[in-house]
């Protein structure tokens, strides 16, 4: 692989027919040239004969541009757009299920405060929380129950919505 | 069955065959089996309107679709049953893949309730053959399936043409729906690009003027797109040199004073001098493969490119490209040659300017033109020059794929597009023969050869008895060496004579094979009897085997060692 200068991360998104065997031939794309997808969520869209596939991917920029056009090449492939950090808001969700005790549950409640999470499960020994940003946010979050010792975690891909221009 | 408006309730294999009348299909290529036996039973009543060719392997049906339709520009059909009959297809569908050929293959499936239960015979057909079709399709429903084969039919032949799969399970042929042909077909992801951007062909008619080293590098598209003639008119009207890859062969003819040949690894020394000192690159229909281009840096290394194809994946993909335009060839040059016929005054003042870049790429043909040297055995270049002489040029060429197919580029020299039927992108060895069979039967007043190596020829012989069972007249032209004579070349130049399993120490007696499946065999051993076998060879109405016994050891030049500069040629 020839990803050593421009690696970096891209994210697609990308407008497909809801028909069975869409993704096989999406992911197909990747794997076909030694590429990894970081990260995949697909759901129907209003229409629910369409679907969006957000994928989250790291490699060189050329080759990116060569799977975009190829992507354009499949027939259940409406449209395929890449978006950046700058134009567009992008958010991730993370459940993580951490060791909590009477000394450690007031750390727990302020820490998910500062991040905007919930506590979606409590049980004697270990809480579990829920939160929703983006992928930095959602890292240091990790980061920052780590000590605490997590039991578990599981985090969605990333989605990721253009945003619109602002009218000048 | 009702005769008032109501439609008619069939069965499946019914739908699909008169869906193939309705796209014009008269001839398929197949092979029966368990899971399309209720089509088959189906083809009896169409005798009359639907020719089927029974081959001998399923490896064969593919080829020979591939053949017909790369000679007539029709989709080749193929129908062949589930597991081992469709994954025989493989390689058939991947060579048409690879060089852009139309074609709709159906393969038959195990019934829908059995599907994913290992059921006899069963295989994932659509899952391996996802990366090898254009698109393929799974029919789970009666319903579907008019639709599916009109969009098949629509996907295979329109923008950058390939090959795509039906995979209809055995109950959905013999159960029974009302049949209504779509008249045209919804595809939201699926719009190819056929008119080119008009600011982008001035662009190119202006830089096409100004430029003083200017070159046409011509591809399979030009030949895909029936853009012939708009090429030649484009080359004759600005006095532009033309080289062309190997499936471009034909599009441009090779007899023509602005024709400098092949380009690349076995390209000509003008063809890859030119590339290498042309200003200004317009590549047309053609895809940059490794094989054109060696080192890719030094590809053109002086020019700027301008890029036509119809395909936006192809463009920019190996080479930076300074005016993309992606759009249908023949569209595309038609819009270019009206552009210039507003700059009359301008195009005779440039043709004037580049009298000499055109005297210098003649300089490097009489320099270095294609050549062997006689010797008192059989020169494999020798017969393919005498083929081209008694056929006039004319002749459909299927080849093999090795020395025997570069040969054939160098030496037959192509006329007319859809007359060289070569597998460039995979590269398959068998693929010659059973195209031949295809071409033959696309065009039965052709004369229609395969030329072969001896090693090739025996990968899809069995395919002899197809061409004797429908009579069919094809000459092969075995250049026997007794060797993978590519291979050997390689191993000679690259790993030091170690001839590493390339030697086929064993052969048949192609002669007395040839007489085995009722065709006739015909051998030349010495070059005086090269001529009267050929001739014998075109005065006989049946198969024929020709078998050359040539010098083991010649090797195809020039040559570019993989990887390396297209200008650092090996040569005779």
């Amino acid at each position: 692989m020839n990803n050593i200068n421009m690696e970096k991360t891209h994210i697609l998104s990308i407008h497909v027919e809801n028909e069975s065997g869409v993704l096989t031939r999406v992911a197909g794309l990747f794997s076909a040239r030694g590429f990894n997808i970081d990260s995949i969520c697909v759901a129907k869209m209003l229409d629910k004969n369409e679907s969006k596939m957000i994928i989250a991917t790291s490699g060189d920029t050329q080759i990116l541009e060569q799977i975009t056009k190829q992507l354009n090449r499949l027939v259940n492939v409406i449209k395929v757009q890449e978006l950046t950090d700058e134009d567009s808001v992008v958010r991730q969700t993370v459940l993580i299920k951490v060791n909590a005790d009477e000394t450690t549950k007031s750390d727990i409640f302020r820490i998910k405060d500062i991040f905007g999470g919930r506590v979606i499960d409590v049980s004697r020994n270990s809480y579990t929380l829920e939160a929703t940003g983006s992928e930095r946010k959602i890292e240091s979050l990790i980061d920052i129950l780590r000590p605490l010792g997590i039991k578990d975690i599981v985090k969605t891909g990333i989605i990721a919505l253009q945003r619109t221009r602002k009218q000048s | 069955m009702e005769h008032n408006s109501k439609k008619e309730i069939i069965t499946g294999s019914k739908i699909i065959l008169e869906s193939l009348i309705r796209e014009g299909v008269d001839t398929i290529f197949g092979y029966p089996g368990g899971a399309v036996l209720n089509i088959y039973d189906e083809l009896l009543n169409y005798k009359s309107r639907i020719k089927h060719v029974l081959v001998r392997h399923e490896q064969g049906a593919a080829h020979a679709a591939d053949g017909y339709a790369r000679a007539s520009g029709k989709v080749g059909v193929v129908l062949v049953t589930s597991g081992p009959g469709a994954t025989n297809t493989i390689t058939g569908i991947a060579t048409a893949n690879m060089d852009s050929v139309p074609m709709v293959i159906i393969t038959g499936q195990v019934p829908t309730n059995l599907i994913g239960n290992d059921a006899f015979q069963e295989a994932d057909t659509v899952g391996i053959t996802r990366p090898c079709t254009k698109h393929n399709y799974l029919v789970k429903d009666i319903k579907d399936l008019a639709k599916t084969i009109k969009e098949a039919f629509y996907i295979a032949s329109t923008g950058r043409p390939g090959p795509v799969l039906i995979d209809i399970p055995k109950d959905i042929t013999s159960s029974v729906y009302e049949f209504d042909y779509p008249e045209t077909v919804e595809l939201r992801g699926y719009s190819p690009t056929y008119f080119g951007h008009h600011v982008q062909i001035s662009k190119l008619a202006a830089e096409i003027v100004k430029a003083k080293r200017p070159l046409l590098y011509i591809g399979g598209g030009v030949i895909s797109s029936n853009a012939a003639n708009e090429l030649k008119e484009l080359a004759e009207l600005l006095d532009l040199p033309v080289t062309s890859t190997l499936m471009g062969l034909g599009g441009f003819p090779s007899d023509h004073p602005l024709f400098f040949g092949m380009l690349g690894m076995h390209g000509t020394y003008a063809a890859n001098m030119a590339i290498s000192n042309a200003d200004f690159i317009v590549a047309i229909g053609a895809r940059f493969d490794d094989r054109v281009t060696g080192k890719v840096e030094e590809f053109g290394k002086n020019a700027k490119f301008a890029h036509i194809d119809i395909d936006p994946s192809s463009i920019g993909k190996n080479v930076k490209i300074e005016i993309p335009v992606v759009g249908d060839v023949k569209s595309v040059l038609s819009s270019l040659l009206e552009i210039l016929s507003n700059k009359t005054e301008e195009i005779s003042s440039a043709k004037y300017d580049r009298l000499g870049w055109l005297e210098e790429i003649n300089a490097w043909k009489y320099e270095h033109p294609l050549l062997y040297h006689m010797k008192d055995v059989i020169k494999p270049q020798y017969v393919i020059e005498k083929i081209y002489e008694l056929t006039a040029g004319e002749a459909v060429i299927a080849t093999e794929v090795g020395q025997s197919q570069m040969w054939t580029a160098q030496f037959y020299k192509f006329k007319n597009p859809r007359t060289l039927l070569t597998s460039g992108g995979l590269g398959t060895m068998g693929f010659g023969f059973p195209a031949a069979i295809g071409a033959q039967i696309a065009c039965p007043d052709k004369t229609v050869f395969d030329i072969a190596g001896d090693g090739s020829i025996q990968m899809n012989i069995q395919e002899l008895a197809t061409a004797v069972q429908y009579n069919l007249p094809v000459k092969i032209a075995i250049i026997n060496n007794n060797f993978l004579g590519m291979i050997r070349q390689w191993q000679e130049l690259f790993y030091h004579k170690r001839y590493s399993f390339s030697e086929m120490n064993v052969n048949p007696d192609f002669v007395k094979l040839a007489e085995a499946y009722g065709a006739v065999g015909l051998r030349a051993k010495k070059p005086d009897e090269v001529v009267p076998v050929i001739e014998k060879a075109l005065s006989i109405k049946k198969p024929v085997i020709m078998d050359f016994v040539v010098d083991r050891e010649e090797s195809v030049y020039p040559m570019v060692a993989p990887g390396s500069p297209i200008t650092g040629m090996l040569l005779v």
